[in-house]
């Protein structure tokens, strides 16, 4: 058993058996994250570099974490502090890196469709860890791997990923990953963050009012509002955005079942999430961060593994 | 094909080793039971019950471990990795780790590496149904031997359950 690519880029590339042999593995690894001591030697023969040209505190924490949990050497870099600003480009910084021997490129990228670019110019293993507003593959595999421990299985369940659909590389994972797993996807928020021919291209369906979505979905995967990646006003205040689109308790309560709700993070509290929601007990937010290092340690031991036979 | 034990023989055999691990543990009060993933699972349930069924009184600790991320052989292929179970302490026990067949002795060292991230126990013992004991890799050597055979690199021992269980060399 092994997985069918040799990077992990996207979710797009995979198939069913390839995400659910991660979060199975991903099952052993959260176990050894209760042992007294939560390391294995899986990987002590690998180093990983984690290649991070855009802020990140959960997915590089996360990632670092999962690299050292695997007893794999990890060197960290920063595009600020880096000769990034002297000019060096993206594959000759790569390059140079590669050249001390480094097995695994972590990477996170402003640009949309980088880690593709490296994978085809490098020798090393890419590992995608959000790339501009194509695809955060590992944060669909957390957020999956989150609502299958609460609901046993993702066929057959209803998801709805409320929010900044248009920037937002985790709404496109996941929409991937859901249909994948035999998932049902609603797509809700204001149309000026909602790609117009999303449901034709996807297969999703689209809401404009976040009440009638709560209401059909199992659960509300709910996004940040992505000021930085907005160049044009697409919603007049985030006052008003909160009162038309953010999730309250009040919305929650008034359902006629109890749904989960998770958010990949950073929270903006009182815009898309109110903090009564975020910290209810129906909140996985930080059951996800908690599982991401599992997840990420499945996928790099998974990764790791088939170096020989990739080569 | 050989069989080298038969339905009647193997159940005879678990019984053995059964019976030696209640000489030497009894009333198992600072003892666990270790069945390693995947295939020691059968013979660790089987003495289990045997030793239940005598005794149905006493209070066992048994744990299932799966080594597949302490392997020194990742790179030359992929292991899927199946459950962990060890829901007691094992720090001062002595632990009794049981697996089917004992060969090259890897699997045992892996063993020893993952029990050993769990605690420290105060001795490990080793209980195998096969023992090849040609060909070992390792300074290795069980305490508890349900058959020894002499088997050469290119044979294969294998235990076969279901209706009627029986080992087989081939």
């Amino acid at each position: 058993m092994q997985l069918s690519t040799k990077h992990l880029l996207g979710i797009r590339d995979l198939h069913a058996q390839d995400i659910q042999l991660i979060l199975d593995t991903a099952t052993q690894f959260k176990e050894v994250l209760q042992r007294p001591i939560k390391k294995v030697p899986s990987l002590r023969d690998v180093t990983i570099v984690n290649l991070f040209y855009e802020n990140s505190t959960r997915t590089r924490i996360s990632f670092e974490l999962a690299e050292k949990r695997l007893s794999a050497d990890t060197i960290n870099f920063t595009a600020s502090g880096s000769s990034v600003s002297k000019g060096e480009t993206l594959l000759d910084t790569v390059n140079n890196i590669l050249s001390m021997k480094v097995d695994m490129v972590v990477m996170r990228h402003s640009a949309s469709g980088a880690p593709h670019f490296l994978a085809k110019h490098i020798p090393a293993i890419i590992v995608n860890a959000g790339d501009g507003i194509n695809e955060h593959p590992t944060q669909a595999l957390l957020d999956a791997f989150s609502i299958r421990e609460k609901l046993g299985t993702l066929e057959g369940k209803k998801i709805a990923i409320i929010g900044d659909i248009m920037h937002s590389r985790v709404a496109l994972s996941n929409i991937y990953l859901l249909q994948k797993m035999g998932a049902e996807v609603t797509v809700a928020g204001p149309p000026t963050l909602i790609p117009k021919y999303i449901q034709e291209a996807l297969g999703v369906r689209v809401e404009y009012d976040v009440k009638k979505a709560l209401q059909w979905c199992d659960v509300a995967n709910i996004l940040r509002i992505q000021l930085e990646r907005q160049n044009q006003v697409l919603f007049s205040s985030l006052r008003e955005y909160n009162l038309a689109f953010g999730v309250s308790k009040k919305m929650l309560d008034e359902l006629d079942k109890e749904i989960f709700v998770m958010h990949p993070g950073p929270i903006n509290r009182g815009v898309e999430i109110d903090s009564d929601v975020a910290d209810s007990k129906q909140s996985l937010i930080l059951q996800q961060v908690e599982n991401g290092v599992a997840v990420r340690m499945a996928v790099l031991y998974l990764l790791a593994g088939q170096r020989e036979t990739a080569e | 094909m050989v069989k080298i034990l038969d339905t009647y023989q193997l159940d005879l055999t678990i019984r053995r080793l059964a019976h030696q691990l209640i000489e030497n543990h009894y009333p198992f009060t600072n003892t666990c039971f270790i069945g390693m993933q995947p295939r020691g699972l059968q013979v660790s349930d089987k003495i289990i019950g045997y030793i239940k069924e005598l005794y149905p009184e006493v209070q066992l600790h048994y744990g299932k471990l799966d080594i597949t991320f302490y392997r020194d052989d990742l790179r030359s292929g992929l292991h899927v990795p199946t459950i962990t179970d060890i829901p007691f302490s094992i720090e001062g026990k002595k632990i009794v780790l049981i697996d089917d067949v004992l060969y090259t002795g890897r699997t045992i060292r892996a063993a020893m590496d993952a029990l050993i991230d769990f605690g420290r126990p105060a001795k490990v013992e080793l209980v195998v149904l096969v023992d090849r004991k040609f060909d070992r890799q390792l300074p290795i050597q069980p305490d508890y031997v349900g058959k020894s055979i002499d088997s050469i690199i290119t044979q294969k021992v294998k235990v076969i359950w279901g209706e009627e269980p029986h080992v087989v060399l081939y």
